[in-house]
């Protein structure tokens, strides 16, 4: 490959040409794509040449990796569910299995269940698959399930899906492999709330999860809690066609310039979690590839509209036409995000609404509300923190904004440490950052109902209340669509919470490593891995 | 003669076991006024009143601190250090391993920097004033004031990165060779080399200048003796003092400093290990490991102390 950095082309566009091609576009809709930037044909050629070498070759058996997580402590553990970062997600996803995942279209999949159906959205009924083993050599039973479900319910147990597991009323085993669930109100959505990673199944009575039972592709061999795991291959693994990797060792290295040396030293072959600073550096060397991958993460800047000056509805309208979101995208995260519009329903997900559109940064229109709403002179404090990850440098861009214009913002930076405890969710404005949830329910529930324990910007709307409550009980798609469709036209309108962008998580590694996708669950392929990717040798 | 030493070292270690208790005691306020505890930490963003109340309660952390601390301290006579809140396991397992770590990285480096750093010290008061005093004297200012992570992280990018010469972590379980437990262990201990080294030469250069200008060196070099003999024989032990001070201090920090040199080449050692440990608020285990690197100051502090004593004649006598 003579000319491979022809033109202006970079390894950023190679990921573009990837992402496309992942989400089903032909060799004419990129060859469309190319022209319409300029690149000729033969050059296109060649482009499409390696972006989908890289996306198409046969899986081999075999070969052991080393991959470095991004945070680790010795709160490290192995049970769903008090997983609480990637760390803990890599790893459960590798030793168990959860009733349903979510593929990289964000559509519900079975994996131990058979299927789960139910004809008025309240009472599920659960068949699990035959012939499921656990690593101890146990089957799968309709037991397994209950005890893993009701451990959510137990508050000594800690789960951090206590708040939505309440929902489930009673859960209780029919059969040997049948499992009733009964929900206090209607959730269509319950086969996806399924797929979280802390619903992982676990065996019945299990207590310590240092030597855990799970039914997963890898059976572990070594855990030390923030140190490092050792995972090996499960030979009895239900899924026919098997696992590729014969184990991995998953540790972390927290420092981020250190976790990409150890990738480009080739002591690690997967590193998750690069920084967009980093990404020159990764972009220099061939034998490193990065995958960029917007599930739906971001971090807002949150106006309470219970507390001055949010409760001024001018200066919250102002605020959103003072961020300049191609500037957040283009410098802050250079590249790595994905301009958005001030609700949290990602592009990824089939709820989506297209036709609003992101708010330009129109500084004299801010101007104009800030003196309606009476506050230009005023010195208005915002909170960040480096625990909201790029907020310090997204409240410094609306600062420079609001100069312009006359508006005065005192950007306080807070410690990390104690953030959301002291800080979110209570300072007037502030900054919030919220992982990816896989349906607008939650999402809406969590942070934006008026019982909400996230309200953010304690934003009460009795209409949106009770839209809430209608779409969750609907198995009519089309409805449901057009519904979260319209709450989401809402958000973005009313409510004090400021989307600036989506932040991309990039995950690199060596070209070595095959068959990596994106997931709308997170980076790490929604951390499931190990049992999809393989080693070339 | 040894009544003198041993009633200055019985002394010496009724003092360490006082300042252990008030270090005790202080380290266990002060993790008391840290904000949150570790049932708000461990649920993070999830943490409800209820969810936080049900792990309280279930961890047994509603019992209130002043017994908590004599419970522990009583513990701890007995060498128990309790149990970690979070993982529930004994802190002495937890500590175990790391402290391992921690020693061996800490006995290499003091193995080559040590000797390397009292030699060039030496010599460097031994030929003051010459082109090699100058440079040594320079070469540490320098290597003073380049602060560790910019030693270590242009190290691992030279080294790991572009040359490939040695492994950017130095945490490898396939360690089986001599050769490869150099390579691993190569750059940190070079890194914290830099760092102790610098302290020790210009200490034991100072302590050994200090002592020439005395009279009764003086007095050597009227007599006739040459500037080695007056160094090595008259001046240097009774720099011992001075010297045995400043290596202990440079030696302290291998135990508790190298926060830094763990997070860059993911070692893991203790000292990550309490400031994971403070992350999540996992009292017991932030006492432990407080009360370890006090024991290992205190005990080098003494060490150093009766090498003083030793050297010094009129103790002695």
């Amino acid at each position: 490959m003579t000319n491979k950095r022809m033109t202006n082309w970079t390894a950023g566009d190679d990921r573009m040409v990837e992402d496309a091609i992942r989400r089903g576009a032909t060799r004419r809709d990129l060859m469309k794509m190319l022209m319409a930037g300029g690149v000729a044909t033969m050059a296109g050629g060649t482009i499409l040449g390696r972006a989908t070498a890289a996306y198409a070759s046969t899986p081999v058996s075999g070969g052991f990796i080393k991959v470095a997580g991004a945070s680790s402590s010795t709160a490290d553990t192995l049970d769903p569910a008090k997983a609480s970062n990637s760390t803990d997600y890599s790893r459960i996803c590798s030793i168990y299995n959860r009733l349903t995942f979510l593929d990289s279209s964000g559509a519900v999949q079975m994996e131990l269940a058979k299927s789960v159906e139910s004809s008025d959205a309240k009472t599920w009924t659960v068949s699990l698959k035959s012939g499921v083993t656990f690593h101890s050599g146990k089957s799968l039973t309709a037991q397994d399930v209950v005890y893993s479900l009701n451990r959510h319910l137990d508050e000594a147990v800690g789960s951090k899906v206590n708040s939505i597991a309440a929902q489930m009323e009673s859960i209780r085993a029919v059969d040997d492999l049948t499992v009733t669930i009964d929900l206090a109100s209607p959730n269509a959505d319950l086969p996806i709330i399924l797929a979280l990673h802390h619903f992982m199944i676990v065996a019945d009575g299990a207590t310590d999860f240092t030597k855990p039972d799970g039914t997963g592709a890898f059976k572990v061999e070594n855990f030390e809690p923030g140190v490092t795991s050792i995972l090996v291959k499960n030979e009895n693994y239900f899924k026919g066609n098997g696992v590729h990797l014969d184990g991995f060792e998953f540790f972390a290295i927290r420092d981020e310039p250190a976790r990409v040396n150890a990738l480009m030293s080739g002591d690690v072959q997967v590193a998750s979690a690069v920084k967009p600073q980093s990404m020159r550096l990764i972009d220099s060397v061939d034998s490193i590839v990065a995958l960029k991958n917007t599930a739906g993460n971001y971090t807002n800047m949150n106006m309470r509209l219970d507390m001055s000056p949010g409760d001024n509805a001018a200066f919250v309208e102002g605020m959103k036409y003072l961020i300049n979101r191609e500037q957040i995208e283009k410098s802050v995260m250079r590249g790595l995000a994905v301009v958005a519009n001030d609700q949290p329903v990602s592009p990824a997900s089939k709820y989506y609404n297209a036709d609003l559109k992101p708010r330009d940064f129109d500084p004299e229109r801010a101007k104009s509300l800030f003196e309606k709403a009476g506050v230009l002179g005023q010195s208005i404090p915002i909170v960040c923190s480096d625990a909201a990850s790029s907020s310090v440098d997204m409240a410094t861009v609306i600062q420079q904004a609001g100069s312009t214009i006359g508006m005065n913002l005192d950007v306080q930076r807070v410690p990390a440490d104690g953030y959301w405890s002291n800080y979110w969710l209570k300072a007037p404005i502030h900054f919030g950052n919220i992982n990816p949830r896989p349906t607008p329910d939650i999402l809406f529930s969590l942070l934006y109902a008026k019982t909400a324990k996230w309200n953010e910007s304690q934003f009460m709307n009795d209409k949106f209340d009770s839209m809430l409550i209608e779409a969750r009980g609907l198995l009519d798609e089309e409805k449901r669509t057009e519904i979260y469709g319209e709450m989401q036209t809402m958000i973005s309108n009313e409510a004090g919470t400021a989307i600036p962008v989506w932040l991309s998580g990039v995950d690199a590694m060596s070209s070595k490593v095959k068959g990596m996708q994106t997931n709308p669950l997170g980076g790490l392929m929604g951390y499931a891995f190990a049992e999809h990717i393989w080693l070339e040798q | 003669m040894n009544t003198i030493i041993l009633r200055l070292i019985a002394e010496r270690l009724g003092v360490m076991l006082v300042t252990l208790v008030i270090v005790s005691f202080t380290v266990f306020a002060a993790t008391q006024l840290l904000p949150g505890d570790v049932a708000q930490i461990l649920l993070g963003q999830a943490a409800t009143p209820e969810a936080v109340a049900g792990l309280r309660e279930a961890m047994g952390l509603n019992e209130p601190a002043i017994p908590r601390y004599f419970n522990w301290l009583i513990g701890l006579t007995q060498g128990d250090f309790g149990l970690s809140y979070v993982t529930r396991e004994p802190i002495a397992d937890l500590i175990a391993g790391r402290l391992q770590n921690t020693l061996r990285l800490a006995a290499i480096t003091t193995l080559i920097s040590v000797p390397l750093a009292l030699s060039l010290g030496i010599l460097a008061a031994l030929y003051q004033g010459t082109k090699f005093d100058r440079v040594v004297s320079t070469a540490t200012v320098m290597i003073i004031s380049v602060p560790e992570f910019m030693v270590a992280t242009l190290a691992v990018l030279i080294f790991a990165v572009y040359l490939k010469w040695l492994p950017a972590l130095s945490y490898a379980n396939e360690v089986t060779s001599l050769w490869q437990l150099l390579k691993t262990f190569a750059m940190p201990v070079i890194t914290l080399t830099f760092v102790i080294a610098a302290q020790m030469i210009r200490m034991s250069r100072a302590a050994v200048i200090e002592t020439l200008n005395t009279p009764y060196c003086e007095m050597a070099l009227l007599k006739g003796a040459s500037r080695r003999r007056t160094v090595l024989i008259h001046a240097l032990p009774n720099a011992l003092g001075p010297i045995a001070n400043a290596v202990a201090l440079s030696l302290s920090y291998l135990l508790g400093g190298v926060i830094i040199v763990e997070t860059i080449f993911n070692y893991p050692g203790i000292a990550k290990l309490m400031v994971d440990a403070v992350a999540t608020r996992d009292l017991p285990l932030v006492q432990s490991c407080a009360m370890i690197f006090c024991f290992g100051y205190l005990m080098l502090i003494m060490l150093a102390d009766i090498i003083s004593i030793l050297s010094n004649p009129r103790l002695r006598t």
